[in-house]
């Protein structure tokens, strides 16, 4: 199957025929897919080496001179190294960008601490004005990216090659009702989706898709909430969005799981799916940390 | 919002600058980039109040975002704030911080502070230029020798000079104030990168007019504006 990678690339190198402001800044990552896109339009492909630094500053700099930039590189090289210049060169001089990270929280977890970052989207959190995908399958990646194009703000797109086995059809920032049950609610984010169906299969709860997290619809959890038990399953760092739920449900006793990757550094190789077991993120894992939460 | 004032003299700048500092009297020789900003503003520069919106306008980067003071006296001599900004410097709600910001001052293009930015901003402001085709923009940054210590502005040296952007100026105010020094000059530092580099006086007016007034050769330009040394 094709990856979010790859349809990220097609999207994007169509869209460059189409809208005469978009411009891709590369930090060498992912250089090679562009180079046909680069050889079509060669003053709007810009790699500028490994200099993860300069690659948001120059984004920048194009979206002060009036051009949409997709910044593009691996989790911890867009979003953690050069987290002051998104902080100060994007969000301070209030112009946006479109960010967009491969690698997700352990994609490649033989590759170790270097090349995970479940704590991105946290740190996007802790700025302002960003909007948060979190796709869960490679149509809504390019569905979310022509969303996104056409703005001036602030928006990260997180791929991952974990997917769900179908996309969906996705109202930007809006959580979809996938099924909905009296004893709760479940709110998958983007690849997490198919491991919380098959973990709540026979259960009588509700289950909110998220493949956008910031900004929080509020709206449709509140709108759809049976009983106030949330169980919020994340990709990412534990609790990331476990403040947006409880900002929700201000005015209403309730409990709250917050299940995703944990802080503790694994130090762990193997795969993704290894990775997701340890973190108690797999089916097994989900349902009984589930069942556990609402039988106490 | 008050009528902006009409361009006022070099010599003006000392008071200005005493509105600020709270001074009664300030020499323009005791800070070291007032001179440099003042030839950009009053001889080099292709930009005034009137045009901040202009896609043709010359951009100004104060990368070196300590102490604006001289900054924000020349903006204010040249017509972009109102004198009486000066006076509420550092105030609440005031438009002048102890660093710039780009969304509250007229004329501020890139806001700054933390050191090791405002180039590497400016190189995608380059790129932005070149991408539209405008040729005629220039975008001037003023950085400070102990700015050079960060690493963010090698990897604007390196990639301005690789990709031959001819739009951006760079001005390194030295008053040897890097910890480690430069050794050899920082001219040398750009050089090496395929910049046009050259060495002039901070404090002479002509010979900064004529460093920044050369013509474009396919090249970043550097001038390294040396002035006393950092008492």
């Amino acid at each position: 199957m094709e990856t979010m990678r790859e349809r990220f690339v097609s999207t994007t190198q169509s869209l460059l025929g189409s809208d005469p402001r978009l411009a891709v800044v590369l930090a060498d990552i992912s250089a090679d897919a562009f180079e046909p896109a680069r050889r079509q339009y060669p003053r709007r492909v810009i790699n500028v080496g490994i200099r993860e630094q300069l690659m948001i500053s120059v984004a920048a700099g194009l979206a002060l001179e009036g051009l949409r930039p997709v910044v593009h590189s691996y989790t911890p090289f867009l979003i953690e190294r050069p987290y002051e210049q998104i902080k100060l060169d994007l969000c301070h001089q209030d112009v946006g960008a479109v960010l967009v990270s491969i690698g997700a929280s352990y994609d490649w977890a033989a590759g170790g601490r270097t090349h995970q970052a479940p704590g991105d989207v946290a740190l996007l959190d802790a700025l302002p004005g960003w909007t948060v995908h979190v796709p869960g399958h490679p149509e809504e990646v390019e569905t979310l990216l022509r969303a996104a194009l056409p703005g001036r703000d602030r928006v990260y797109l997180r791929l991952s090659l974990q997917t769900n086995a179908a996309p969906h059809s996705l109202v930007p920032g809006r959580f979809e009702v996938v099924r909905r049950g009296r004893r709760g609610t479940v709110l998958a984010v983007g690849p997490m989706l198919d491991g919380v169906l098959s973990a709540v299969a026979g259960q009588d709860l509700t289950v909110l898709y998220a493949a956008t997290v910031r900004p929080f619809d509020a709206k449709t959890l509140l709108a759809t909430l049976s009983e106030p038990s949330i169980i919020l399953v994340e990709p990412f760092l534990e609790g990331t969005s476990a403040h947006a739920v409880t900002s929700a449900l201000t005015h209403l006793p309730h409990r709250l799981l917050s299940v995703g990757v944990g802080r503790a550094e694994l130090r762990r190789y193997g795969t993704a799916q290894e990775h997701e077991a340890a973190h108690g993120l797999d089916a097994r894992g989900l349902r009984e940390r589930i069942t556990s939460f609402l039988n106490a | 919002m008050p009528t902006p004032t009409p361009s006022l003299p070099y010599e003006e700048l000392g008071r200005l600058l005493s509105r600020m500092t709270g001074a009664e009297k300030h020499a323009p020789s005791a800070t070291s980039t007032l001179d440099v900003l003042w030839v950009l503003y009053d001889q080099i520069l292709r930009v005034s109040p009137t045009c901040l919106d202009d896609p043709e306008r010359d951009r100004f980067v104060l990368s070196k975002g300590h102490g604006p003071m001289a900054y924000y006296a020349v903006l204010a001599a040249k017509g972009f704030l109102p004198l009486q900004e000066l006076a509420r410097f550092g105030a609440y709600d005031a438009l002048l911080g102890h660093h710039p910001d780009r969304v509250l001052v007229p004329g501020v293009e890139v806001g700054s502070g933390s050191l090791g930015h405002g180039l590497p901003i400016a190189v995608g402001m380059a790129l932005g230029l070149r991408i539209q085709e405008r040729f005629r923009p220039r975008v001037a940054v003023l950085l400070g020798d102990a700015e050079m210590d960060e690493g963010s502005n090698h990897e604007a040296i390196a990639v301005a000079g690789r990709m031959g952007l001819d739009a951006l100026t760079a001005i390194v105010i030295d008053n040897q104030s890097a910890s480690h020094g430069w050794p050899g000059g920082l001219a040398g530092r750009f050089a090496s990168e395929g910049w046009h580099a050259e060495t002039v006086s901070g404090r002479d007016h002509a010979a900064l007019a004529r460093a920044l007034s050369l013509p474009r050769r396919g090249r970043p330009q550097a001038v390294i504006a040396t002035v006393e040394p950092k008492g």
